[in-house]
């Protein structure tokens, strides 16, 4: 059923996403602003001016312009990448299987990163084909054969291809600051939050308050919500459908994602905010291997036994 | 009379367009044989270097070593005559007793822990990769120019400028490559 779009297609969903995604962004960081405005400086009362709902959506603006230009930076980043070296024979290996999948799909050569870390994983990340990224980590080379590589590989390619990187780095660096954002909320709440502040807070403000409250209870989980949707599971069948094609060797792929996910053990690399990133989720829940609406909505990978049964399914039609 | 001046105006401003798109649509095509090139010449230039890594360790491999040598001398001289037919006959060719060659590795321990022919085997599958791969691409350029060249009204201007079709490659792999793949990590 994903197969009737073309990757031109593809390109432009991504990128209304990607917009919608800045402008949620910027919106949900605007009523952040606007409600610690009114926490705990207690705006209109005391100040006449929303100093921080402005600064909110500067700051916010400034970051989407940030995690566009600078997202698969910030990534590469935070998960302590560095650049393959050619010298070295596994990683020289990983560049030459990035050089073929890049010819087979038709792009320009990405950047290999290496992450010297013992579980494995891949990911792909970048702002357009031309600026792209892929990094594998030390665990993966160490699990995978050749051909499994290439499958894992042919996975990311097809992401690039695909365009899937902008909307998966901005969602995932937007995401990271959401979470930062909230975190600083919540504690605000427990510590000098509403309660303490009664006395100061006219009636007109509290009831002013507990609209900002309720529209920031119901607003949030729509936004994540669509930031889940964004980078919905869909995208992973096709990224594998994609490598399958380009390699003629659906089989190996399924290897690689099946002994990937046998070997998530130990603590996640990163955090839930590029989680959607890698190929196979780092997060052991038990949501991502579950079918259901609510899965569906909340997860950010298919279930890997159904990756494996298409991509051998796959097999029967080449 | 100012309409036939037009209709010619016309007619010659459809042929320079149609002549264009015929220039550039070879100009694909050989850009993308200069890919498939590059690799050839790669793989010939490295497999010398291989051999000559391998022979002190396999003296009982005399006759798989030679065959590998004498492939790669045919398929050098395939690539230099530019006969796409016996390019492909002979890159197959070649491709079947590397295969073996590299099936071969397997016998010897000492050779998979030599650095310098675990990056030689590597580079030369690296090389058979991307020929595959540009061969795909080549193959839809060649594709797509010789239906241009043959479909009206652009066969009459391909005619008349002498634009001739482009053979496919085909590599035709005979059937001993069909032997065990070399799997590096078991």
């Amino acid at each position: 059923m994903y197969k009737k779009l073309t990757f031109y297609d593809l390109q432009k969903i991504n990128k209304r996403k990607t917009i919608i995604l800045i402008l949620s962004f910027i919106l949900i960081a605007g009523i952040i602003g606007f409600s610690i405005d009114n926490l705990f400086l207690g705006f209109p009362e005391y100040i006449k001016f929303p100093f921080l709902t402005i600064f909110a959506i500067f700051l916010s603006v400034f970051q989407s312009f940030a995690s566009y230009m600078y997202g698969d930076k910030i990534v590469l980043k935070s998960l302590r990448a560095r650049p393959a070296n050619p010298e070295v024979f596994e990683e020289k290996r990983i560049i030459n299987i990035v050089e073929e999948m890049k010819i087979a799909a038709g792009i320009p050569m990405p950047k290999v990163y290496i992450i010297d870390t013992d579980i494995p994983n891949a990911f792909a990340t970048g702002r357009n084909p031309e600026n792209s990224s892929v990094a594998v980590t030390k665990g993966l080379i160490k699990l995978l054969n050749r051909e499994e590589m290439q499958g894992v590989i042919g996975h990311e390619i097809a992401h690039i291809r695909n365009k899937d990187i902008l909307t998966m780095t901005v969602a995932a660096t937007l995401l990271g600051i959401i979470i930062i954002l909230s975190d600083m909320i919540s504690r605000g709440f427990r510590f000098g939050g509403p309660r303490g502040r009664r006395q100061r807070i006219s009636s007109r403000g509290n009831v002013f308050l507990l609209l900002i409250i309720l529209i920031v209870a119901i607003i949030a989980p729509i936004i994540a919500r669509l930031v889940f949707l964004a980078i919905s599971r869909s995208r992973e069948y096709l990224a594998d459908a994609t490598s399958a094609e380009l390699t003629r060797n659906p089989i190996s792929l399924a290897n690689a994602l099946e002994k990937i996910y046998l070997n998530q053990t130990g603590k996640p690399i990163g955090n839930k905010a590029v989680s959607p990133l890698f190929i196979v989720s780092p997060l052991k829940s038990k949501l991502e291997n579950k079918e259901s609406l609510w899965s569906d909505l909340w997860s950010t990978h298919p279930p890997i036994e159904k990756r494996i049964f298409y991509l051998k399914q796959m097999v029967k039609n080449i | 009379m100012l309409w036939i001046i037009l209709i010619v105006a016309v007619i010659i401003i459809l042929i320079i367009g149609i002549y264009n798109s015929l220039v550039s649509q070879r100009m694909q095509v050989k850009n993308a044989w200069s890919q498939i090139d590059v690799q050839l010449k790669r793989r010939h230039d490295l497999i010398p270097n291989l051999v000559e890594a391998v022979k002190g360790y396999m003296k009982y491999e005399k006759e798989t070593l030679t065959q590998v040598i004498e492939a790669r001398a045919k398929a050098v001289s395939a690539r230099d005559k530019g006969d796409l037919k016996e390019i492909g006959k002979a890159e197959g060719e070649l491709s079947g007793f590397l295969g073996r060659l590299f099936a071969l590795f397997e016998r010897y321990p000492e050779l998979k822990a030599n650095q310098n022919v675990m990056m030689l085997q590597e580079e030369l599958t690296n090389t058979e990769n991307k020929i595959a791969f540009s061969r795909q691409f080549y193959n839809d350029m060649v594709m797509k120019y010789n239906t241009s060249i043959q479909v009206f009204p652009k066969n009459i201007i391909a005619g008349i400028f002498g634009f001739k079709s482009f053979d496919f490659l085909v590599i035709e792999k005979p059937e001993e490559k069909e032997a065990p793949r070399v799997d590096l990590n078991v």
